[in-house]
């Protein structure tokens, strides 16, 4: 029996084993790739749960090849990473199963087999990134995880090998500032190790112009790989060309696992001190994700081709998490919402690409304009979309109230120490009025307004819906499937993320990066509050 | 204090029956069924919860503890949330009978839609009333605003859908102006549970930090509560009578406005707390905002002659009398703000009822054609004219006495400044008496103008061939089941404001279930002996 410290290499190994396996067994056999591919994700997702449940207790750290700390890479699996690796995996399944009819019929029979190795390597690379303590290492699997994407993207033909190009020479500037980044560290400290990089920095004064130069070669990088608002330029023509199995994965998974990534390197290596003591930047990279989440809105607003809408909302969303990160030197609310958000908009967002490549899937539909009348047609699909976009817009009970809500407390508490904290909550409340304008306008259309009689949707119809082994709404069960996971979830985990349960996560969260805990915060202020009032009188 | 499970079954009960509809849908009867089982379940317990509150005060049901610290998903029902639930769940009765009269004679389509939607609603409305903190009421009053928005566009005309993204645009813009209040109460007080005298610390806590901050969080909290539709955020009410009028009497006069209205009166009381409304000035402003509204609205209404649009006005006016009956401050005046919530709910809805069965029986919408209709549809209109007298605050209508308290808490000003108190009072009989102007106009077309001869076109009624010919008006009413289904229910509120007005002076002797522990509960929740 191997213990659970072991499991972190075991998710990025069996992920690659996997890899490979496909390839071979695809040879023989297409029919193979698809339960290869899910079994070995259902295993990871499984040995996810343990190590978020060991990570919890005390985090794992993992020796690769026994080479002692300072010189070999080890891996470092703590609370934050044990969370954003199951919520890649969870996305990772979903996904692999609602493309499981869909995928033949948008890239052809023939690459079906590559796409699922390519699929795999993909994993490897976003759960290699979340599982390692090592700069270099992050900056390996962060390729693999790029260079896999692009192909993904590219599987679909056309336009999709554009924007698949523009992805990858914004993609790789954007890695090379982050090699940069490291590079720069590794010459001033000599270590790649997060832990180690973290200890020598206060020694080296972080002062240092070099080090500085690193934390913004840095963050430029994870920027632009995370689609931040003025670097997102690649994002929309990625998302909306891409088949929909890979932008529903793309979506979900790329931008957040960037995130955590330059949330690990802001707090783990170069630590909160720095950051507010130093480069003084935490107000700045607020102030950039609130025009990021107006801008990305307004732009979303503009869109006709529903993908691309989707898309741009992403570039709102991510500064939603931008925003948190900024907030959480000045309150642990924010780092809380960060973290939060970062599942609960994978899940929402997850669910909204894959019932758009529902719609796409059997009625061809892009275009806002011709949605009228689906949620009579697709009932199933249409609700789904309905309960992920009333998520989005933050209405309670679902997740994207949750994280409005921590991030709003967060704001108020920030606004203690600097007064734009109430500007962000003005930015909060004014983006998901903006949210409800542009996914209202397709609830509206797809429920209240009748169809056109001369563009009859029906028209458009594509012949194959009974060969593909139709469930309720014309589409295979595997994607309703899918779907309906993604949007119960939408309203079970926006419940649970108010209960007490995750109270243990957020808890080890703020202890692990020194931020004071959430408990003792609130009965400072009731405290603080209860002195006012005695003091009023 | 005691805790009970009772407010979460309360809540159930519409939740519950919302996917019984959806299953049953093909199903009409049993359908209708659901909604009617429900609301009488509904009613009882809510009424169940009337004595134990009087008796051993608020009864608490902790729906789970949040990762917020002293933030609860919680209902505590007071007195004062009782008497809203209870007005709510009362009415969703009449109107789930009255909702099967109309939409089945004029053949409306999705009406399973309708009857799901309107299962959510009140399922919004009474998670308001039954909230024990902002946290759990923003929550319902969400629920409540999406919820409604099928029902305002019901119609699914090019008129609707705008009025229903004006709706929308209004309400949603609300929510987030209350969640803003909701996060910087919690902010400033640690604690966002309501409390008898308001929130200790919440105020001082706020001038801390901006001088200003009291107002703009007393600003935040008005806007939030735009469903109460002060001037000038008022436009969206109007609109969305586009809805069919059972969605219009329950939920734009009773349950969606009912609900802003309740939310501000429980922000100056329950809140920032009365004393310290006084202190800080803060009551001025709310008090000048709901006579605006009270004289401006009124004068608006006198000007339509689109019978649904005229009770609109007449609903923003008169949802003012509650915001100005709480911002007077004094005990008297808060009852009377406490007390016209349901005196106004069961006044309103007789008028809006009326307006329905008026256009489905005659297909009369606007106020000029009802020249003689009080000899077609008699019952209906003496009904109306109830309704219409009540709302002008006439004896023997139970609107008298509320508008009474409020005149009583205008004049306790007196011990600070006549002139003040008789501004106050004076607000109250003019708008009393616009009141008066456009309600009377109505009367009168009704009865006392002879109807125009020869109408051929107007005679057959709006869809089916009931009635024909003005030979047999007087039986038109009764000459088809569902007609009954609409009318008897709007005799039952007319005939119930009398009885009210009747049982507040029959208080010692009467007993406390047949005025539904109103009084006790307004007096209880007023602090009024």
């Amino acid at each position: 029996m191997i213990g659970v410290e072991h499991f972190p290499i075991i998710v990025v190994v069996m992920s690659l084993l996997s890899a490979y396996t496909i390839l071979v067994a695809g040879w023989f056999n297409r029919k193979a790739c698809f339960p290869i591919s899910l079994m070995t994700l259902i295993a990871q997702l499984s040995l996810a749960v343990l190590i978020l449940h060991r990570a919890i207790s005390a985090p794992i750290i993992y020796k690769i090849g026994g080479w002692m700390f300072p010189w070999g890479i080890v891996y470092v699996v703590d609370v934050l990473n044990a969370f954003v690796l199951l919520v890649i995996l969870f996305i990772g399944v979903l996904c692999v199963i609602y493309g499981w009819k869909n995928l033949e019929k948008e890239i052809g029979q023939r690459k079906t087999v590559t796409f699922y190795v390519v699929l795999q390597l993909y994993i490897t690379g976003l759960c290699g990134i979340v599982v390692t303590g090592d700069l270099f290492n992050l900056y390996v699997f962060l390729e693999i995880a790029s260079l896999s994407s692009y192909a993904l993207i590219a599987s679909a033909g056309g336009r999709a090998l554009k924007a698949s190009f523009n992805y990858l020479v914004m993609g790789s500037i954007g890695a090379c500032f982050y090699l940069l980044g490291v590079g720069f560290l590794y010459a001033v400290t000599g270590h790649l190790t997060m832990e180690s990089v973290k200890e020598i920095l206060p020694l080296l004064g972080y002062g240092n112009k070099m080090v500085q130069a690193a934390f913004v070669f840095i963050l430029i990088g994870f920027s632009i790989k995370m689609a931040l608002f003025p670097l997102h330029i690649w994002q929309p023509d990625a998302y909306s060309y891409a088949p929909s199995t890979v932008s529903a994965l793309i979506a979900a998974t790329s931008s957040k696992v960037s995130i955590y990534a330059l949330m690990r390197v802001l707090l783990s290596v170069f630590t909160l001190d720095f950051i507010t003591n130093y480069v003084g930047l935490d107000i700045l990279i607020c102030w950039i994700a609130a025009i990021g989440i107006i801008a990305g809105s307004l732009f979303a607003i503009m869109q006709r081709n529903i993908k691309r809408m989707l898309a741009y909302s992403s570039v709102s969303q991510i500064g939603y998490i931008m925003l948190g990160l900024g907030l959480t030197p000045l309150s642990p609310w924010g780092l809380v919402g960060a973290v939060a958000h970062i599942l609960n908009h994978a899940i929402m967002k997850c669910c909204l690409f894959m019932s758009v490549g529902g719609f796409f899937h059997r009625l061809k539909l892009l275009d806002i304009n011709n949605f009228n009348g689906l949620g009579r047609k697709m009932p199933w699909t249409s609700a789904f979309f309905t309960v992920a976009a009333l998520s989005m817009i933050g209405v309670p009970p679902t997740t994207g109230f949750a994280s409005k809500l921590f991030l709003l407390i967060a704001s108020a508490e920030a606004a203690e120490t600097v007064s734009s904290g109430y500007a962000f909550i003005a930015v909060l409340l004014l983006s998901s009025l903006l949210n409800l304008v542009y996914f209202w306008r397709v609830i509206e259309r797809m429920y209240f307004i009748e169809p056109h009689p001369h563009h009859d949707i029906s028209g458009s119809e594509s012949g194959s819906k009974s060969k593909s082994g139709s469930g309720a709404d014309g589409i295979p069960r595997a994607m309703l499937f899918s779907m309906f996971v993604l949007a119960s979830s939408c309203i079970i985990l926006g419940i649970l993320w108010l209960t007490f349960v995750p109270q243990t996560i957020v808890h080890n969260l703020c202890a692990m990066f020194g931020l004071p805990q959430l408990s003792d915060m609130g009965t400072a202020a009731a405290a603080a509050a209860g002195v006012e009032a005695v003091g009023g009188r | 204090m005691i805790e009970s499970l009772k407010p979460l079954l309360a809540i159930l009960c519409p939740v519950i029956a919302a996917p019984l509809i959806l299953i049953s849908r093909n199903h009409p009867n049993l359908r209708e069924f659901w909604t009617i089982i429900s609301s009488f379940s509904l009613f009882a317990i809510v009424l169940s919860m009337a004595p134990t509150i009087l008796s051993d005060g608020d009864i608490k049901c902790v729906l789970m503890h949040t990762m917020l610290e002293n933030i609860d998903v919680a209902f505590k029902v007071d007195a004062f949330g009782e008497i809203f639930a209870i007005t709510a769940s009362s009415l969703w009765i009449l109107v789930s009978f009255y909702s099967i009269g109309y939409m089945r004679s004029l053949n409306e389509h999705a009406q399973t839609r309708y009857y799901f939607c309107f299962c959510w609603a009140i399922c919004g409305a009474i998670g308001v009333a039954m909230a024990g903190n902002l946290l759990t009421l923003f929550i319902f009053y969400e629920i409540l605003t999406v919820s409604t928005y099928p029902l305002v566009i019901h119609e699914q005309s090019d008129e609707a859908i705008s009025a229903g993204r004006k709706y929308l645009a209004y309400l949603m813009t609300a929510g987030c102006f209350l969640l803003a209040g909701v996060i910087l109460t919690y902010h400033f007080a640690g604690t966002t549970d309501f409390s008898r005298g308001g929130i200790p610390g919440l105020l001082n806590a706020a001038k801390s930090a901006s001088e200003v901050m009291p107002f703009v969080l007393l600003l935040c909290f008005m806007l939030g509560f735009m469903k109460s539709a002060w001037m000038p955020f008022h436009s969206w009410l109007p609109t969305a009578m586009i809805a069919p009028t059972p969605v219009s009497a329950l939920l734009h006069a009773v349950a969606v406005v009912k609900a802003g209205a309740f939310g501000i009166v429980r922000t100056i009381c329950f809140v920032f707390g009365t004393e310290a409304m006084n202190d800080s000035g803060l009551w001025i402003f709310t008090v000048s905002v709901a006579s605006f509204t009270m004289i401006v609205a009124s004068l608006f209404a006198i000007a339509q002659d689109n019978l649904k649009r005229r009770l609109a006005y007449s609903t923003i006016s008169q949802l003012s009398y509650i915001i100005f009956g709480a911002s007077l401050l004094w005990k008297e005046g808060v009852m009377g703000a406490m007390l016209h919530i349901p005196f106004h709910g069961y006044m309103k809805i007789t008028l809006f009822l009326c307006a329905g069965a008026i256009a489905v029986i005659t297909g009369k919408k606007n106020i000029s054609e009802m020249a003689g209709i009080g000899r077609i549809i008699p019952v209906t209109m003496i009904a109306f004219t109830i309704g219409a007298l009540g709302m002008c605050g006439l004896p023997p209508l139970c609107g008298f006495i509320s508008k009474l308290f409020m005149c009583i808490g205008a004049w306790e000003w007196s011990s600070s400044s006549y002139m003040l108190a008789l501004a106050l009072l004076l607000i109250i009989i003019m708008s009393s008496f616009l009141d008066v102007l456009y309600f009377f106009p109505i009367i009168k077309t009704a009865f006392f103008e002879p109807a125009e001869p020869a109408e051929p076109a107007a005679a057959p009624p709006h869809k089916a061939a009931h009635g024909t010919a003005t030979a047999e008006a007087k039986r038109v009413e009764t000459s088809s089941a569902l007609y009954l289904f609409m009318v008897i229910p709007l005799t039952i509120t007319a005939i119930y404001s009398v009885v009210l007005f009747i049982l507040f002076f029959l208080q010692p002797v009467a007993p406390d279930f047949l005025s539904l522990y109103i009084f006790k509960l307004a007096g209880k929740a007023a602090g009024v002996p």
